[in-house]
């Protein structure tokens, strides 16, 4: 059996989810971004639908709980899927600092002798992976990317902690993620940055990361961590530093 | 006459914090909607004190909270199964129902006691804390919304907005506000076909009992484990979830979503509660008994349709009382019989013996 894509499921009564393909795959993300644009392009002719939520091959639509007929919405999300082309303008791209000392990374041996690499070569590919936004979810701002080096990916923990370091960076099962705050975990922990990846701040987007954007690693001590987390706490850091320029 | 004033928290309880009709618009970046477990007790709340439906109000779920009233003058409904005392200075306790307003003035307290399921507590002209991306829903996790984003605390100042109002009169239901009761009503899927039919025919014919893991995030069910397919497995690619969303881990047991559900999941979802039904899981307890129907499109949004026709009903059976002990002045004065004694004859205490005079 094989299934025709777009392919739609009604996610209870005020809500539907889009699969644009099965698994995680830049070319089946690139459609779930092209719908999402096509959507916004669509918006005032849909007032029942209030968001979307574009994951890593599907976009969950969600509906105004009053809406009268969701099936008549069901068919004009499937039409517009139908015609919506996969994404071509790229994502933001950013540089992101990150300290991978042992003190910041307490995982990032044991993952890097599981993959046969060591310390200073699991750095060197984190460090020149160019890493994939796929979608924010788990917690506010936490920004599911894909693109990890073969030698970092293993199985999640078996244990998983029951608190993970704010900003720590975690790998598992082919994916990395920063948590924004301190919350329980069992991805491996092999590095920290001072950058807030969630913060409400007047007329900035709450969350750093959208679907869609690049990120790269750069390695910082643990000295330069310091003075940036100091900074982000007193006067915050502005994004538009970690935002790569164009022809870098 | 405009009632406006501010609560000070003398006692934060247990559980008990700001809802409202949650954040939408957020979900893309992994921000919960949140708002009130029950949203029709909620909307009940604020339709006693004359708010709109949707009014930020105290969201109470275990032991409730001592609040006392700072400045101003203020009117509260009581709304769930819960008691309080109002204490006023200089008077003897006295008990107060669900289902009705009470007025405070400076100096007087609430005490709310133990709390069954989720109760509100809404306040005239709604609580008008700083809203947090578009919402004053508390969301503990993420610490938005709320008082700082978390619980109530001892010494939290809650300003309440201005309404128009008589200050002596009070508001109360015919009669609470009841949800159907019979199996949660569900839509199957969105991924059913990960489960074997033998799975599906258990999760619709047996009893699940709520276990205590059970917070405003989901609660795990307890009962015949719910077999996978055996391709397909437990496991999705994370997608899209929503408040009421069945999510079955590799063990079988259900987890059914509530009002804080994360915005995404890798669990296969064997079925979704329909939107009507939604308000009776914020009220289940652990162990209760559930049990799952499973209904249709049509059949999902006629029930939707129902409940804001029965809240409709509700709302239009609420009347107003003039409580025994408080004194209409602006009555007294034709009556020319503004003497004083007559205050003074009904003492705090005696009130709730006495019969509530409808006004409507």
């Amino acid at each position: 059996m094989t299934t025709e894509f777009p392919e739609l499921r009604a996610l209870g009564d005020t809500a539907v989810t889009l699969r644009f393909g099965a698994g995680i795959d830049p070319a089946i993300h690139a459609r779930v971004l092209g719908f999402a644009r096509a959507l916004e392009a669509h918006r005032a002719e849909l007032p029942e639908v209030v968001e979307w939520l574009p994951t890593f091959d599907s976009v969950s639509v969600y509906f105004d709980p009053a809406v009268a007929d969701p099936q008549a919405t069901m068919d004009a999300l499937q039409d517009i899927a139908r015609r919506a082309g996969a994404e071509a303008r790229p994502g933001r791209r950013w540089r992101i600092p990150v300290c991978f000392e042992a003190d910041y990374a307490p995982d990032l041996a044991e993952l890097a002798a599981a993959g046969g690499i060591g310390v200073g070569e699991a750095v060197r590919q984190l460090t020149t992976a160019r890493l994939r936004v796929y979608m924010l979810g788990f917690l506010p701002g936490f920004p599911y990317m894909g693109g990890l080096p073969p030698g970092c990916d293993q199985p999640r923990r078996a244990t998983p902690r029951t608190a993970v370091p704010a900003r720590s960076l975690a790998a598992a099962a082919g994916m990395c993620a920063i948590y924004p705050w301190e919350s329980p975990g069992g991805w491996h922990l092999i590095g920290r940055t001072p950058v807030r990846p969630f913060a409400i701040v007047d007329g900035e987007a709450p969350a750093l990361f959208a679907a869609g954007d690049e990120v790269r690693l750069q390695a910082i001590s643990g000295a330069e961590y310091e003075v940036l987390d100091r900074e982000a706490e007193s006067t915050g850091l502005a994004r538009e530093r970690f935002l790569e320029r164009d022809g870098n | 006459m405009s009632i406006e004033g501010t609560l000070e928290v003398v006692d934060g309880g247990l559980g008990n914090q700001v809802q409202d009709a949650g954040r939408s618009g957020h979900r893309a970046i992994g921000v919960p909607v949140g708002g009130a477990a029950d949203r029709m007790l909620l909307a009940c709340a604020n339709h006693l004190v004359g708010n709109a439906p949707d009014a930020a109000a105290i969201e109470m779920a275990l032991a409730g909270p001592r609040l006392r009233a700072v400045s101003g003058t203020l009117r509260l409904a009581l709304v769930g199964r819960v008691k309080a005392s109002l204490l006023r200075p200089g008077a003897a306790p006295l008990e107060v129902g669900a289902w009705r307003t009470a007025t405070l003035f400076p100096g007087d307290e609430i005490k709310l006691g133990g709390v069954e399921g989720v109760a509100y507590l809404a306040v005239s002209g709604g609580l008008r804390l700083p809203p947090c991306l578009g919402s004053r829903s508390t969301y503990l996790r993420a610490r938005l919304g709320g008082v700082a984003g978390r619980a109530l605390a001892a010494g939290d100042r809650l300003p309440c907005g201005p309404v128009a109002g008589d200050p002596l009169l009070e508001w109360r239901a015919e009669a609470a506000f009841t949800h159907p009761a019979g199996p949660l009503r569900v839509l199957l899927g969105p991924q059913q076909d990960h489960f074997t039919a033998a799975a599906i025919g258990s999760f619709l014919g047996a009893a699940y009992r709520v276990t205590r893991d059970a917070d405003r995030m989901g609660l795990r069910l307890d009962g015949p484990p719910l077999q996978h397919d055996a391709a397909r497995g437990a496991d999705i690619v994370s997608d899209g979830i929503v408040p009421g969303a069945i999510q079955v881990p590799g063990n079988g047991q259900p987890i059914v979503l509530r009002a804080d559900a994360q915005t995404s999941g890798g669990y296969a979802k064997i079925a979704t509660v329909i939107a009507a039904d939604l308000p009776r899981l914020g009220q289940l307890l652990p162990g209760q008994e559930v049990r799952f129907a499973a209904v249709d499109l049509a059949v999902a949004r006629r029930a939707w349709r129902e409940q804001q026709q029965a809240l409709a009903e509700w709302r239009a059976r609420i009347v107003s009382f003039r409580p025994a002990g408080v004194v209409d002045e602006a009555a007294l004065y034709q009556a020319n019989l503004v003497s004083g004694v007559l205050l003074a004859s009904h003492a705090e205490g005696d009130r709730s013996l006495l019969p509530w005079e409808d006004g409507i």
